[in-house]
């Protein structure tokens, strides 16, 4: 059986609920992922000093576009390769309208409005002009290349909309933060901005929890399985893709808003292939088909390229974490001046997980997790009964 | 008019493909609550005539009228909305989810929860895949993936039914199930079934549509087919050497 399909029973147990187990697992996680996140919502800001909060804030809202992908990819089974496309013009969007208006309500809605409208018309031409999956992959990936060379040479001062100087590639700096709606003079401060930000990722997490037990969770997932039998049915596959891929742009838009508030800066790089790359990185590495997977996958990438970008990594440090043998083989092998790439380190991860754990981290852990439960011999015997039945 | 109402017309249909002439006027039709089989020898045009019924196949001449109303070329997803009720000769079902979710798919477009609910049920017995209910359809047998098939096209109380070679890769005890299984569809439904398996079509005792080099050759009761000469030349084994 192939990847997909065991990826897709676990999906499948999971949606329906239809054993007591299949339910059971499922309140446990979204009990554990809520005590997680208020756990971290309450405790992070009373440990870590502000910097150190600054970076998590980071992670969270890139959390936030993993999560887009995991549903148009993971759930919809649409690989957008561009999903920076949507995530740059948010941030752009919001910074945009931020200088031209002033307060912030209405760039915080624009930032989301605009990339879902872009996504639909997109959308549209590719789902009904029935583009084939490779193809798709294609066309969007060049969409954000085409935003990136566009916005890239906007440097002149002639490229100006409203107040807002498009800047090129030095982009746009002191972008004005988000103020509480309706109250310009209260600007959000970065304690502040880490609240939104986790905030916003449970209630999109959740949201997007809601969204697959519903109806039209369920038929996404179908019809990722078997367009055609989907279309036998009576579902018009093309307008729920269509609405997934809507949604997609929407929360990676608003993933943008919120990056563009982080560091107060937009540039085109936001719209690069490195950027593109990365988030499908964290969906692979975290696992399709599951949206705690792409959160894990993305916050534990981010937190080892910051690490590994930050650490000056001598052998001596390399030695702290993976124990001085490993660090004299590796140091041996990849020659010292390597062991501090990052972008090195990075692709040999992504490698290692396409090969030995082509699902993921958090699929593969939940099997295990329901392996170890059922080998208790009470769930053993239920275990063989159920299947004797 | 008089007698039943006619269900399903085609009107000259024709489909070429390059120099191919697979299916040329072919004006065949289907009267309400009948049971026809569709058979001919390989190459015969059968797959061509089922996807120009379903749709996915847009004809080169003439129409496919449902109920009066052409229906030729229309997107997949209307063809179902008017009532009719797809299975393909290769299973198509969802194989990454549980029986009772393809079913469960299928039963809700257009029905309440709680309904669509009670029709699973109903389906499962109906189609003996209830002990079986949670499991991945991609772990089936393939008789089991058939019958879960034809549960997932009744799930959707379609009026009428087309049926790819529903006893292909079955068992004999399977296949006389599923001839059951089909004549007790027909008490309530319309059906066309396209079959290899002559066998099986007796089971089934039905009128018959024998197709041959894109054309209707004859179209008669199982035992009148049998007898006829051209039949049993082009199709029942005793093929003339071209």
């Amino acid at each position: 059986m192939n990847a997909r399909s065991r990826n897709g029973a676990l999906n499948g147990g999971a949606l329906n609920g239809g054993t007591w187990n299949g339910r059971a697992w499922n309140i446990a996680g979204l009990v554990t992922v809520g005590v997680v996140g208020l756990a971290a919502m309450i405790g992070l800001p009373l440990v870590l000093e502000l910097s150190s909060l600054l970076d998590v804030t980071v992670y969270l809202i890139l959390a936030i576009l993993a999560l887009s992908l995991a549903l148009v990819w993971g759930y919809g089974g649409t690989l957008c390769f561009g999903q920076s496309a949507f995530f740059g013009l948010g941030a752009y969007a919001y910074a945009i309208a931020m200088f031209n208006i002033g307060e912030s309500t209405i760039p915080f809605l624009l930032a989301i409005v605009l990339p879902a409208a872009f996504a639909a018309l997109l959308g549209y031409f590719m789902f009904y002009g029935r583009i084939s999956d490779v193809y798709l992959g294609v066309i969007t990936l060049t969409v954000t290349l085409i935003l990136f060379n566009a916005v890239n040479s906007t440097a002149g001062p002639e490229y100006q909309i409203g107040e807002a100087r498009l800047g090129g590639f030095n982009g746009i700096p002191s972008i004005p933060p988000l103020n509480w709606p309706g109250m310009p003079d209260s600007a959000l401060d970065l304690n502040d901005l880490f609240y939104v930000s986790i905030v916003l990722l449970m209630a999109v997490y959740f949201g997007l929890r809601w969204l697959l037990v519903s109806r039209f969770g369920r038929v996404i997932v179908a019809i990722r399985e078997n367009e055609q039998r989907a279309g036998f049915l009576g579902y018009d596959a093309r307008l729920y893709k269509l609405a997934t891929f809507t949604l997609g742009g929407a929360l990676a838009g608003l993933a943008g808003c919120l990056f563009a508030n982080w560091g107060a800066f937009v540039s085109p790089t936001i719209f690069g292939l490195g950027q593109s790359a990365q988030i499908i990185i964290w969906v692979i590495v975290g696992g399709r088909g599951t949206l705690i997977g792409p959160v894990v996958g993305c916050i534990a990438i981010q937190w080892l390229t910051a690490f590994l970008g930050s650490a000056q990594l001598t052998k001596a440090s390399l030695a702290q974490v993976v124990g001085p043998t490993v660090a004299d083989a590796l140091s041996s092998v990849m020659g010292f001046a390597d062991l501090s790439n990052t972008s090195l380190i990075l692709g040999a991860v992504l490698l290692a997980f396409v090969l030995l754990v082509p699902r993921g981290v958090m699929p593969s852990l939940l099997d295990l997790a329901r392996f170890l439960v059922r080998r208790r011999p009470a769930d053993a015997l239920a275990d063989k009964a159920e299947r004797a039945t | 008019m008089t007698g039943p109402a006619v269900l399903l017309e085609t009107v000259d249909l024709g489909m070429r493909f390059g120099g191919v002439e697979a299916v040329s006027d072919v004006n065949f039709r289907l009267t309400e609550g009948e049971l026809r089989c569709l058979i001919g020898p390989n190459g015969a045009g059968k797959s061509t005539f089922f996807k120009l019924l379903t749709g996915q196949l847009l004809p080169t001449r003439g129409k496919v009228l449902y109920r009066g109303r052409d229906i030729s070329g229309i997107e997949t997803h209307e063809v179902a909305r008017l009532g009719i009720g797809i299975k393909t000769q290769v299973p198509s079902v969802f194989d990454g989810l549980s029986v009772r979710e393809n079913l469960w798919i299928a039963a809700s477009r257009g029905r309440p929860t709680r309904r669509a609910n009670e029709m699973v049920d109903e389906i499962l017995s109906r189609i003996a895949l209830a002990g079986s209910a949670q499991r991945t359809v991609g772990q089936l047998a393939h008789g089991q993936r058939q019958w879960l098939e034809l549960g997932i096209v009744l799930a959707g109380e379609p009026e009428l039914i087309l049926l790819d070679e529903p006893a292909a890769g079955m068992t004999h005890e399977e296949v006389v199930r599923t001839a059951e299984l089909i004549r007790e569809i027909n008490r309530t439904r319309s059906l066309i079934v396209v079959e290899h398996d002559m066998q099986f079509i007796r089971m089934i005792a039905s009128k018959v549509t024998v197709l041959d080099r894109g054309r209707v050759l004859v179209e008669d009761s199982m035992e009148n087919i049998l007898r006829h000469p051209t039949v049993r030349d082009v199709y029942l084994g005793k093929r003339v050497a071209a």
